[in-house]
């Protein structure tokens, strides 16, 4: 598995390479060798407009990261901050702040971006809008959970007889609590917005037409499974190996550092 | 004995509301007014007025979520902008395929999915262990779309077993339902081995071994009863997935359920639809979910007391 996982992040890193130092223009066409097979000129064969597949996938991967990296930085600074108010303080907002990220939670996987980004006209920040507003809750959840849990530790409760205030001990105690777990729940939660955000352009309604985006690529490429199943096999398997590796850095983690999921 | 069925009722009901008024403000959502980006720019100012006022676009706010709320309770969700049909008829024909498809796709993860758990447990270690465990991680990792086409290009071109998409023979509902399918049942025989292993280990199996027990009968009093409460669990939780991913797959094989008629009225901007679609598949997640509750608690005599 472990090499596995090195050889999708060499594949990559090589392609990054090649895009950082020659700048190739995916979108150049060559109408001659519209869908050809894998060759030397060009690695994974061509689409059907004669552009680059390889080329494509990189430029795609680029894209959808750029997106996800900023949905992650805005849902998980969101997530934690409500969760840690409203574990933190409980009461009345404590009880509204739930009642809001279960009623969140009554829409299944992408339906809520998909209700989004059906609305709001297609493009990059609308597309960032759209995942965000789902994507807090699990973060919420669980800093809620882990705020409420070490609260009621004995080293907190020193703290605040000592007469910390509230932003220290939420600074200095609870943040840095945060820290592993968030980032395993960082790791599963980026899998899984790769998957939304290719779902999401697979029925049209992420990045538009020329910018590449492998689930526009997918859908382009089950057009034409019967001339080139090598366009969709290399689409789907660069996806999938993709997700695969950032769930087994997920599991990494989640075996580092050992933590239970005590949500709730 | 504290009975807290009624909190988790409320909690649903509260959800369902919250679902009607997400799904309702939607429409108002709309960059700039939502009849214009309905009609197009060169619409007529008397249809306009016309479809403002079937919509009920001109009243107050809070009349039309009262109304509207209302027609919904009735199972009217309106007429269609491009048709003129009604939506509730598309809706229910939509809704019949796609629980035909999900209830599919989880009797077919159910079954082989338990099937394969228990045998991956009873013969652990050995080389048929291994093939099922590691053809369950390929499948949790596999997204949809991808999947999707991949059975398309080895049952359908390569084969020929299966056609290819829509819904003529009955034999159409075997590629997508499979598509829907395989996540959940690879998930389905991860649980049920790592539970069963857990159980087979516990005391309560030793003792019933230590009694005298037959092995058949350990399995089924003991064992698979301990393994069904994480199992409805999980299988709920994984409805929403099914439900979610049923809108891509759908769409890929020209199911025609409510995915492809999300993604179709999306499309065509005719939003009452995509409304209407959004509330019923996200209605239906809270019914599983309420339903899974109650399901838990009758299976597991422990949790009734919580």
């Amino acid at each position: 598995m472990k090499k596995l996982v090195l050889f999708v992040g060499f594949f990559w890193a090589i392609g990054i390479t090649i895009k950082l130092f020659s700048g190739f223009d995916s979108n150049q066409m060559i109408f001659d060798e519209i869908l050809i097979q894998p060759n030397f000129s060009s690695w994974l064969g061509r689409d059907d407009y004669g552009r680059d597949i390889f080329h494509r996938l990189i430029d795609g991967f680029l894209n959808s990261f750029e997106i996800i990296l900023i949905v992650t930085f805005i849902s998980s600074f969101v997530g934690v901050l409500i969760g840690v108010i409203s574990g933190y303080f409980g009461g009345k907002l404590d009880q509204f702040i739930r009642y809001i990220t279960t009623l969140f939670m009554a829409f299944p996987g992408i339906l809520l971006a998909i209700a989004f980004a059906a609305i709001l006209s297609p493009g990059k920040f609308n597309l960032i809008f759209a995942l965000s507003i789902g994507g807090w809750v699990g973060y919420a959840r669980l800093a809620r959970a882990q705020t409420v849990l070490i609260k009621n530790l004995d080293f907190v409760k020193a703290s605040e007889t000592m007469g910390s205030s509230h932003k220290t001990i939420i600074i200095n105690h609870i943040l840095p609590s945060l820290k592993t777990p968030l980032i395993v729940e960082g790791t599963y939660a980026i899998a899984g917005l790769i998957i939304a955000e290719a779902s999401l352009s697979f029925i049209g309604l992420g990045l538009q037409a020329p910018m590449a985006s492998w689930g526009g690529m997918m859908r382009d490429s089950v057009r034409f499974l019967l001339v080139s199943p090598h366009y969709a096999l290399f689409v789907g398997l660069s996806i999938m190996s993709l997700v695969y590796c950032i769930n087994f850095f997920g599991d990494y983690f989640n075996h580092k550092w050992d933590i239970k999921n005590n949500e709730d | 004995m504290k009975n807290n069925f009624p909190i988790i009722f409320f909690s649903s009901f509260f959800q369902v509301i919250g679902i009607f008024i997400i799904s309702f403000l939607i429409l108002h959502l709309l960059p700039g007014d939502p009849i214009q980006v309905m009609l197009g720019e060169s619409a007529s100012l008397s249809d306009q007025v016309k479809l403002r006022a079937e919509l009920g676009l001109d009243r107050p706010i809070y009349k039309q979520i009262f109304n509207s709320f209302s027609q919904i309770m009735h199972g009217d969700f309106g007429n269609s902008i491009l048709t003129g049909v009604p939506i509730k008829e598309q809706i229910v024909i939509a809704m019949k395929n796609t629980y035909i498809l999900a209830l599919m796709a989880l009797c077919i993860a159910i079954t082989f999915g338990i099937t394969g758990g228990v045998v991956a447990a009873k013969y652990r270690g050995s080389f048929l262990d291994k093939i099922i465990i590691n053809s369950s991680l390929f499948f949790i990792s596999i997204p949809h779309f991808f999947l999707g086409p991949l059975l398309m290009l080895c049952l359908s071109i390569w084969l020929g077993w299966l056609p290819i998409s829509g819904m003529e023979s009955p034999l159409s509902i075997v590629l997508p339902a499979l598509t829907l399918s395989l996540g959940m049942l690879a998930i389905i025989i991860k649980m049920t081995r790592n539970c069963m292993i857990e159980i087979v280990d516990s005391d309560t199996v030793r003792t019933a071994r230590a009694k005298g027990m037959q092995e058949w009968s350990i399995t089924i009093n003991h064992v698979f009863r301990l393994v069904l409460i994480p199992l409805i669990t999980i299988i709920g939780m994984q409805f929403g997935s099914l439900l979610s991913g049923a809108i891509i797959t759908e769409t890929l094989f020209s199911w025609n359920g409510l995915g492809m008629l999300l993604v179709n009225s999306i499309q065509m901007r005719d939003y009452p639809i995509t409304q209407a679609c959004i509330f019923v598949i996200a209605i239906s997640y809270v019914l599983v979910n309420l339903f899974t509750e109650i399901l838990y608690k009758i299976v597991d005599p422990r949790m009734r007391d919580i």
